[in-house]
């Protein structure tokens, strides 16, 4: 369990002030010059020491990626943040973003220092109205108090930071997506390569990070990389907000060391599973991108990357979507399905016909309307989708279709044979 | 297309300038990542709904073609491109809210309000649209009107944050049973 000298999001529910003076009293722009003045290099080293891999869902590792940033030259480099928060279950950076966005700016700050960027961007989703004036207001506060733009915190380097607002669409939370969305153009994701260290934001050098990376760099900097690594377990390191909803006693995001055992999670935090523990019937352990784990596997899934793979899942960004009994475990999978279906952006083929399809078969799945074959002809169709797009969001439709079947078919079964559909 | 777009479109003085402001934001040349915040002031500006007018306007002021701007209008969901009631009801209809009764939400809100989702009503005061995950999910079920969310949705609180707007008066915003933020402490769930 985590130390509350360990915590990092000490405002994670906006029961102080988001504003600087608010920020200041929790130790955010402390010394930040100095952090800055050691240089990109150090910044990075620490990174890497620190183990802090990237908290949107993908995992990969921070101090790396910012490594693979080229020399500096006369193109211009970019940092940008990613706000697009969107995934099913998860609303973890919106309480960054409205209670503490000082956190975040300090942390981009330091971020466009490590990569060579004088300039970034924070894209937010536009649903996040309320959210975008509190980002825009600490900006504000910020370059007022002479932190962000010219020589940023008197520390010699100049770094602009620009709130841009989405405007409804999930597929822009891939970062490639993004950058055409923030270029002004439909949200649809690039091929890779090239990687957006190389030809990213305008074709220049560009870095991405999720919000809640971003915001614990000033934390990591300040402690040291090896205090963060010294939390949870090797190649797992740190804090994680998790977000736990769904058929629990008590929802609520918390912070916790990686690593901590799913159901430990829940009955401490979240005041236990709806009836008990007995009364679980399966858990999406991070958004709803990943396969859903049984009671069973639940009981021993530990809540980190190499964790969650060990039971055949993924860590993602870690929302918990409890359910209990009473959930139709197939309709709740066929309200992702359509959730896809209507987020694809219709660039490949295997996603945009592919998700309808499944999200048509999922609704007459939900009735029971189709035959006992028709289980292997969906999950065919969602291997034909799955690594088959230019981006991940065909995987992530087709992730949660086949954790429905892995782990569910014989309610699948049992619903085709009541509507007289068996044979 | 309906029979309701103006036949022109130009921002007031006020949201002119800001326009020049937001442009100036992005690296010269790139004037054109202003697209989305100027079409959404233009929208603002339009009472909650975007005119071909209007996007045809604000491609002349970023010089991009002007199919360009209709498919960056058409592409995001937050542009409505046919005009809407005066409060924008955005049901989420995604399984977070599933699980927490967001089917009972968007049945009072019908029942309520006597439309279906899609439609708006007569006096041109609501309009009800099924989302998916507005990312509130710890406070479910939730819904937005307008720019704001309102969580820890009951049948009740719904009634009364549409009787509310109904009468001119402002509802409470956020969660409905006070809760600070997605914290578990103070009133819990129900």
């Amino acid at each position: 369990m985590l130390n509350d000298k360990d915590r990092i999001f000490t405002n994670l529910y906006g029961k102080s002030s988001w504003t600087l003076d608010g920020a200041r009293q929790r130790g955010v722009w402390d010394g930040t010059a100095a952090l800055i003045q050691k240089g990109g290099a150090w910044i990075i080293d620490e990174v890497k020491a620190s183990g802090l891999r990237g908290r949107g869902g993908a995992g990969f590792a921070t101090g790396l990626k910012w490594s693979f940033m080229p020399k500096p030259s006369e193109r211009a480099h970019y940092f940008v943040v990613n706000a697009d928060e969107s995934e099913p279950g998860t609303c973890k950076d919106r309480d960054i973003l409205r209670f503490d966005p000082h956190r975040l700016i300090e942390g981009a700050l330091l971020a466009a220092v490590a990569v060579n960027a004088h300039l970034a961007f924070i894209y937010i989703r536009g649903e996040f109205v309320n959210e975008a004036r509190h980002v825009q207001a600490a900006l504000d506060e910020a370059y007022a108090a002479g932190l962000i733009g010219k020589n940023a915190c008197g520390s010699g380097w100049d770094c602009e930071v620009v709130l841009h607002r989405g405007a409804g669409a999930y597929v822009c939370g891939e970062e490639s997506a993004l950058m055409e969305s923030l270029e002004g153009k439909k949200g649809q994701p690039r091929n890779k390569p090239p990687f957006p260290a190389n030809a990213g934001l305008y074709g220049c050098p560009t870095t991405i990070n999720n919000v809640e990376t971003v915001a614990a760099v000033g934390a990591i900097l300040r402690r040291g990389g090896a205090w963060y690594a010294g939390i949870g377990r090797p190649k797992n390191s740190g804090t994680k907000l998790f977000c736990l909803s769904g058929h629990v006693n008590t929802p609520c995001n918390v912070e916790e060391e990686m690593g901590i055992p799913l159901r430990e999670l829940i009955e401490r935090h979240a005041g236990g599973v709806r009836g008990g523990w007995d009364n679980l019937l399966a858990v999406i352990p991070g958004g709803s991108s990943v396969p859903v784990l049984t009671k069973e596997l639940s009981e021993k899934a530990l809540m980190d990357y190499d964790g969650l793979r060990e039971v055949g899942s993924a860590l993602g960004s870690a929302g918990v979507i409890v359910m209990d009994k009473s959930t139709d475990i197939i309709a709740a999978i066929a309200r992702l399905s359509h959730f896809y279906c209507h987020e694809s952006c219709g660039q490949c083929t295997p996603c945009r016909e592919g998700t309808g399809w499944m999200a048509r078969m999922m609704e007459r799945m939900v009735r029971g309307e189709a035959k006992v074959e028709d289980i292997d002809t969906l999950w065919d169709v969602s291997k034909e989708i799955e690594g088959k797009t230019i981006c991940a969001l065909g995987d992530a439709a087709a992730w949660p279709v086949q954790g429905l079947i892995r782990h569910f078919r014989p309610e699948m079964e049992a619903r085709i044979r009541a509507a007289g559909g068996g044979r | 297309m309906n029979n309701m777009q103006p036949k022109s479109f130009f921002f007031t003085p006020e949201n002119e300038a800001e326009a020049k402001k937001i442009i100036a934001k992005y690296p010269a040349g790139k004037q054109v990542s202003a697209i989305l915040p100027l079409l959404d002031r233009a929208q603002r500006q339009h009472g909650g709904w975007l005119p071909s007018a209007a996007i045809v306007y604000v491609a002349g002021l970023l010089s991009v073609p002007e199919v360009k701007a209709f498919e960056v209008a058409s592409f995001y969901t937050m542009f409505n491109l046919e005009p809407t009631g005066k409060y924008l009801i955005q049901l989420c209809r995604t399984t977070p809210c599933w699980l927490k009764g967001g089917e009972d939400i968007a049945r009072t809100c019908e029942t309520r309000l006597g439309i279906k989702a899609g439609e708006t009503t007569p006096d041109g005061l609501f309009t009800i649209k099924e989302v998916e995950c507005l990312g509130a999910c710890v406070n479910a079920p939730v819904m937005q009107i307008n720019d704001d969310y309102y969580e820890n949705l009951t049948p009740d609180s719904v009634m009364k944050i549409l009787d509310d707007l109904a009468a001119g008066r402002k509802p409470k915003v956020g969660s409905q049973t006070g809760r600070c933020g997605a914290c578990s402490c103070g009133k819990g769930d129900e």
